[in-house]
């Protein structure tokens, strides 16, 4: 079993699970294609590599390192369908086929340059999916700016990849730890409370796409959906 | 007697009832005007209390004194600089932590203050206890219940703060921050020590770590040094957290308030919802929320134009009955016609205007806005105005356009920044007002059928949503999301309604009465005296040849400038006999189509020149004129194409 294949395995389960949902055989089988037995063949196999919990008739669901490795490699897929759209000019129907291949071989440095030369994108260019947030222990992009020459290794990563605050289900909660964007945004949010390790509840979102109803000290905001997609918050397990 | 004379300032969150306490204190002595200079509303008020004459001022509602809105700088700048004897922070009990930041970030500033803990009654209804005594200890200043709504502890606050102004605070205490962070700012402010300013040192120093663009100009001038240490000290906490010093110093200070917080209240939750909690789910859902806004704004509208329309009726036949007594007086010269057919109409056409509409639409407005169901209204709505450019806030004014213009384009000033504040007030002009629709009924809808009359209102959201998409991709600047907080519901108090409103009308006139009446007299003046005719022959080339209408509908475009709906009725007049069916239905669409887009109406322009400034309003018109005469021609052509 290559690494690859448990990417594209974990990765395709990430995509396919909404709010942490099991994915069934016959989701991936279709997915990628292939025979539902080789499928489970393959899950049971990243069940003892400790990546998914399976079982035969709920589906596969991913523990949380195989969530870090989903993420992070989502995270290069979709930075590279942006360097190749936006700055190689590759059309947009190409990328996506071309990102899946480079995905595996590009290093965490690498991801790490490519997302300060983009200049912090949100979202890939086919489907305008969100691009997870990076494991920089950072509250914005412009602090990763500003210091990134320093020597990473010795104020740490975080132990977990944070998740948007979009991507929580009605009712979860999780500490703020990063914010996507400048300071004008951090401090806006910090000045009604959302500063970084403070406890943020998501109540519920409009419909269509609308804004967040989110609890946070003790006080209710809307955050439109933008600004939420921006926020990234170390989840609580459920 | 002599009367010394204070000032106290008040300041703390949005909806916290600090306007309430304001109105209390000051009944109808209140003055509403702008800050200098600014687009920020400044509420002024006087009392005598205790041989004090005490100016009040309304600070405008805040959450922080940080740079992010001009309503933050001003109120800032007002304390600090102009230094009132004291304030009075009105502080929500029910949402402790949050306004005890904006506390902490005032006792920084090291003015004597007070604390008035409002809504204690809704915090208890939420199951929060606060401890007076022991927020007052852990505080060091005065703090008072009080129950706005109801009066309660309103004059004890009076009295309080005077006996604090007459001896001085010396109890307050400070917010002190990690030990990494106090002691650098020791060391910015031993390099201080010489400079004379009139901020608090400490305060500075705070400021400056903070990378306060504000603060640093200022004090650049005076204390070079003490700006670069701030950043090197600031570079060293950033690399000592790994986060960005205002960062830091945020999140500490919230740390304190907190902690304040956590020390004085007790917390009961209640075990079932509560009725505010439950309103406030149904209002918000996905299904009843819809449902909720959909009939209740339907029912407000139809409730309005039927109101308004019968009062506005009643009222001109009302006035007009005095056009005998002109005669009289003036007679039927060239004075009498003047008097009569351009001031005394104008005033009518305002009053007209003014006390049917736009008097309950205000008070529908603050009723909302007071409950709280606006913010409701915002969250539901942002994703629709996200599309173009604006967030959910600006409904607001959008919606009072469809009433009037010109309130419309004041309400544009609930958008924090001065970006969407020009988009918001562009598209609200681009909304057909009440004047707008009766032309569209009254010709359209009239001789064409009601399904044309549609066909134009949703032509017009279509133009809304073109023109303020593309007026969002050329205008420089980052679009700002929306941040809101949404309040617990509560009754609105009718006292704060009413005066609200009062306010509201008073502004109102005194922005539109004065340009109407003189617009009016101007136009009966150039019609006495024979230029009229001329005006409209000159405007041919684009009336007659361009938009394929009658000379004539040149005079009526211009009177259409002082207000939309006058353009129709003296359109009837000069076609007589035959009337508007003189027209064919193809000019009576270009004609409603031009006159809903050419200009925005005097009093409108005005509004925005005070809300924008004049360069902005005069683009705004301008665009707007060039604007209808294209789309007036091309729809010629069009229709004589396909009719």
């Amino acid at each position: 079993m290559s690494s690859k294949s448990v990417e594209d395995y974990l990765k395709a389960i990430y995509i396919l699970s909404q709010n942490g949902k099991s994915v069934s055989t016959t989701e991936i089988s279709e997915h990628f294609n292939i025979a539902p037995a080789s499928v489970t063949e393959m899950l049971k196999k990243l069940a003892k590599k400790g990546y998914v919990r399976y079982s035969p008739y709920h589906g596969a669901q991913l523990t949380s390192d195989g969530f870090q490795v989903a993420e992070r490699v989502t995270r290069k897929h979709r930075l590279l369908e942006r360097f190749l759209h936006d700055v190689l000019r590759i059309r947009e129907d190409k990328v996506h086929s071309e990102a899946c291949e480079m995905e595996h071989a590009l290093s965490d440095e690498a991801e790490e340059s490519l997302c300060r030369y983009l200049n912090h994108p949100d979202r890939c260019p086919d489907d305008g999916k969100i691009i997870p947030a990076c494991d920089l222990p950072f509250s914005t992009c412009e602090e990763c700016i500003e210091l990134h020459k320093k020597d990473l290794e010795e104020s740490g990563r975080r132990e977990l990849i944070p998740v948007s605050i979009t991507q929580l289900k009605n009712g979860e909660r999780g500490k703020v730890s990063f914010i996507r964007g400048g300071h004008k945004a951090l401090q806006r949010l910090s000045d009604m409370g959302l500063t970084p390790g403070t406890e943020v509840t998501v109540v519920k979102s409009a419909p269509f796409h609308g804004p967040l109803e989110i609890l946070v000290r003790g006080s209710r905001l809307a955050l439109g959906r933008g600004m939420s997609e921006r926020i990234f918050v170390e989840a609580e397990k459920a | 007697m002599t009367h010394k004379k204070l000032i106290i300032a008040l300041a703390g969150n949005a909806n916290v009832g600090k306007s309430v306490i304001f109105n209390y204190l000051t009944g109808l002595h209140q003055h509403i005007g702008n800050w200098p200079g600014k687009t920020v509303e400044r509420a002024e008020g006087t009392l005598s209390f205790k041989g004090y004459t005490i100016d009040i001022i309304d600070l405008p509602g805040i959450y922080s004194l940080s740079t992010y809105s001009l309503e933050e700088l001003v109120s800032r700048k007002y304390i600090a600089v102009e230094r009132p004897d004291l304030v009075i922070n009105v502080v929500d009990a029910s949402v402790l932590e949050r306004n005890l930041f904006f506390t902490l970030q005032l006792m920084e500033l090291e003015t004597p203050m007070i604390v008035a803990l409002n809504q204690a009654d809704i915090a208890k209804r939420k199951g929060i206890e606060i401890d007076t005594e022991k927020l007052e200890q852990l505080l060091g200043v005065p703090v008072l219940q009080t129950v706005a709504t109801k009066g309660r502890g309103v004059s004890q606050l009076l009295e309080i703060a005077i006996k604090v102004i007459e001896k001085g605070q010396t109890t307050r205490r400070e917010v002190r921050y990690g030990e990494e962070v106090e002691g650098r700012i020791a060391r910015i402010t031993e390099t201080l020590q010489d400079a004379q300013f009139i901020y608090p040192r400490r305060y500075v120093a705070i400021k400056l770590l903070e990378g306060d663009e504000e603060i640093a100009r200022e004090i650049a001038k005076l204390a070079p040094k003490a700006v670069n240490t701030a950043k090197e000290l600031a570079g060293e906490i950033e690399n000592l957290h790994g986060h960005a010093c205002s960062t830091v110093i945020t999140s500490e200070r919230y740390e304190a308030a907190g902690s304040v917080a956590r020390q004085a209240q007790k917390l009961v939750p209640p075990l079932k919802l509560t009725a505010e909690e439950r309103l406030h789910n149904l209002t918000t859902d996905r299904i009843t929320g819809y449902l909720i806004m959909g009939s209740s704004l339907l029912l407000i509208f139809f409730a309005i134009f039927t109101f308004g329309n019968y009062t506005s009726d009643l009222l001109s036949n009302l006035l007009n009955r005095l056009e005998p007594l002109s005669t009289n007086l003036f007679g039927t010269g060239i004075v009498g016609s003047l008097v009569w057919g351009g001031a005394a109409e104008g005033l009518i056409a305002g009053v007209t205007v003014a006390l049917p509409y736009i008097i309950p639409f205000y008070i529908v407005l603050y009723f909302l806005e007071d409950s709280g169901y606006l913010s409701r209204i915002a969250f539901l709505m942002d994703n629709i105005m996200h599309k173009i450019g604006l967030h959910g806030k600006a409904f607001i004014p959008m919606m009072l356009g469809y009433g009037c213009n010109v309130p419309a384009c004041l309400g544009c000033r609930i958008m924090e920044t001065k970006r969407e504040r020009t988009l918001a007030a562009f598209v609200t002009t681009l909304v057909p007002c009440a004047a707008r629709t009766v032309i569209i009924l009254g010709l359209v809808g009239h001789f064409l059928g009601i399904q044309w009359a549609l066909a134009l209102y949703v032509f017009d959201l279509v133009v809304i949503f073109a023109l303020g998409r593309l007026a969002f991709r050329i205008m420089p600047g980052e679009p700002s999301a929306l941040i809101m907080e949404m309040a617990d519901y509560r009754m609105p108090q009718v006292k704060t309604v009413l005066k609200e409103t009062w306010f509201r009308l008073a502004e109102f006139i005194k922005i539109a009465f004065p340009l109407i009446i003189v617009g009016s007299l101007v136009i009966k003046a150039a019609d006495v005296f024979g230029l009229l005719n001329p005006v409209a022959n000159l405007l041919s080339p684009v009336t007659v040849t361009w938009l394929g209408l009658p000379v004539i509908t040149g005079i009526t475009l211009i009177f259409g400038v002082l207000r939309k709906e006058l353009s129709l009725i003296l359109l009837a007049a000069l076609l007589a006999p035959v009337g508007l069916q003189a027209l064919t239905p193809v000019q009576m669409v270009v004609f409603t189509l031009v006159a809903m887009f050419y200009i925005p109406c005097v009093a409108t322009i005005s509004a925005l020149v005070r809300e924008l400034g004049g360069k902005k309003a005069l683009y705004i018109t301008l665009f707007e004129i060039a604007f209808a005469i294209i789309l007036g021609g091309v729809a010629l052509r069009l229709l004589t194409l396909f009719a």
